[in-house]
């Protein structure tokens, strides 16, 4: 078979390596060149680990093939993945995603005893009564009066928030922080947001106006975009 | 075609059976025909309160189970000819009565009756799912305390998910009016705004509500108790008249009312 084009190419940068990987060979063809490649250079004891960051083009992996990619570079060499990037993603991965990210808008009184619970963000228009409960995967929105426990960035997400325009709550819960009101009386606070601070590590309620300042990234989608 | 209407709380003690038999007994007055139904098996009360006690032969019990015709185990109030009740069982527990044996029921009495009132039990358990299966509307019953707010609340989640007619509406009961203006209760507006549903009365805490239960005699019968206006306001609401929320303000004294007579 005639080569046109490499099937790897290696590239070396300040941060490492990167490896890129054509997207029309077959994968066979790819595990054995790479193979043959990095056999051709076998690394000195003393030499640092090197990280190397594979793209994939539009090329899609399944978890055992990124599996065995991942042991042939990493086996030998003092070589360590950083990532993998690929253009695509298969649809049911994107649909969960679109699912996840979604803001849900729902139009109830979550009363004693009924639970509210979506994926991705929540705009609540109405009120979270005292035994109420809301819960989310990413921010919690209330355009009504937050009395019961709200639980945003269920799955574990921090940057998570809830914002209310009212909020005297039992609880706030974000990913795995509690916090509750305070045994005294105390009147609740309009137009303010719950959100972790990292400093004092620990929830915290503030007003809405200094959220752009904390959050740049507010929908849960985007955040998604970026971490990967 | 009658309209079935249940009298439901959540929370115990607040007034249900009280008010079910006020409402009933009003309802009555103004010429409507009414059968209250007891849904309290094991517990039953409503019959003590109206003072028909003694006449109970057959129950609702032995009408699920076949027993008896429905027609045999009604009673007729022993004031009226258009107020009639039928009992819950004493002995039996609230697994005798199904869903579909009250729907049953129900639907048989609304074809003679204007109004079927149902007295539902303490509770979110199989007792309240009986009582609220035939009901075409709820009444929740609460009081202006906290725990009391909470279980109606709970009880108005429950009854929005069932297809009635209407959403449901509420009466407060037990306000006392020094307490609540001293803010040592739970004030009406606060009250109605937690829980958003439409208020369809109020009722003072009276004494007078005691003795008349005690006595098998309901409040309304008389007209002179400012709680008996009241339910007879709310009978009126019922029937679909507007009527405005009575006053709570303490009646003065003669003496009260000529000291204000001359500060003006």
């Amino acid at each position: 078979m005639q080569e046109t084009k490499p099937t790897i190419t290696i590239k070396g940068t300040r941060d490492g390596l990167i490896l890129f990987i054509d997207e029309n060979s077959s994968f066979e063809e790819i595990l054995q060149d790479l193979i043959k490649k990095l056999d051709a250079s076998t690394p000195q004891k003393e030499e640092p680990v090197v990280s190397v960051k594979v793209k994939l083009g539009h090329r899609y992996l399944t978890e055992e093939q990124r599996h065995q990619l991942k042991e042939i570079i990493e086996d030998k060499n003092r070589f360590q993945i950083e990532a993998m990037e690929s253009d695509v993603i298969p649809i049911k991965d994107a649909k969960t995603w679109l699912d996840e990210s979604q803001l849900k808008v729902v139009n109830q009184i979550v009363r004693s005893g009924q639970v509210l619970e979506t994926k991705g963000d929540l705009l609540l228009i109405g009120d979270v009564n005292p035994g109420g409960r809301v819960r989310a995967s990413g921010n919690i929105y209330i355009m009504g009066n937050l009395l019961g426990i709200a639980h945003a960035g269920i799955e574990g997400d921090q940057e998570a928030f809830i914002a209310a325009s009212y909020m005297k709550p039992a609880q706030l819960r974000i990913a795995e922080y509690i916090s509750r009101a305070p045994d005294y009386e105390a009147d609740g606070v309009y137009m303010e947001c719950g959100i972790i601070d990292p400093d004092q590590n620990k929830i915290v309620i503030d007003s809405i106006k200094t959220l752009s300042k904390q959050r740049k990234v507010i929908s849960a989608f985007e955040r998604r975009m970026n971490n990967g | 075609m009658g309209e079935a209407i249940v009298i439901t709380s959540g929370k115990g003690g607040v007034g249900k059976t009280t008010t079910s038999a006020n409402i009933g007994t009003s309802l009555a007055l103004m010429d409507k025909k009414v059968c209250l139904i007891d849904t309290d098996i094991g517990l039953r009360n409503l019959d003590v309160i109206m003072g028909l006690e003694n006449r109970i032969i057959y129950d609702i019990v032995d009408v699920i189970q076949g027993r008896c015709k429905l027609q045999q185990a009604l009673i007729k109030d022993k004031r009226f000819d258009y107020l009639s009740l039928l009992p819950a069982a004493q002995t039996s527990d609230k697994s005798a009565v199904t869903t579909e044996g009250m729907k049953e029921i129900v639907s048989e009495l609304k074809q003679e009756y204007d109004y079927i009132i149902i007295d539902c039990p303490a509770g979110i358990e199989q007792g309240f799912q009986n009582a609220i299966a035939g009901a075409d509307r709820a009444i929740v019953v609460t009081t202006p305390e906290n725990s009391s707010v909470r279980d109606a609340d709970r009880i108005i989640g429950l009854i929005e998910k069932e297809d009635m007619i209407e959403p449901p509406r509420l009466i407060i009961n037990r306000i006392r009016n020094h307490m609540m203006k001293n803010g040592d209760m739970l004030d009406i507006d606060d009250i109605v705004q937690l829980l958003a549903i439409d208020l369809i009365g109020i009722v003072a805490d009276d004494e007078e509500m005691i003795k008349a239960s005690n006595k098998g005699e309901p409040i309304s019968l008389s007209p002179n108790f400012k709680s008996s206006i009241s339910y007879r306001n709310i009978a009126r609401r019922i029937l679909g008249e507007t009527v405005p929320l009575q006053s709570l303000e303490e009646e003065k004294g003669f003496m009260q009312k000529i000291k204000a007579f001359f500060k003006i």
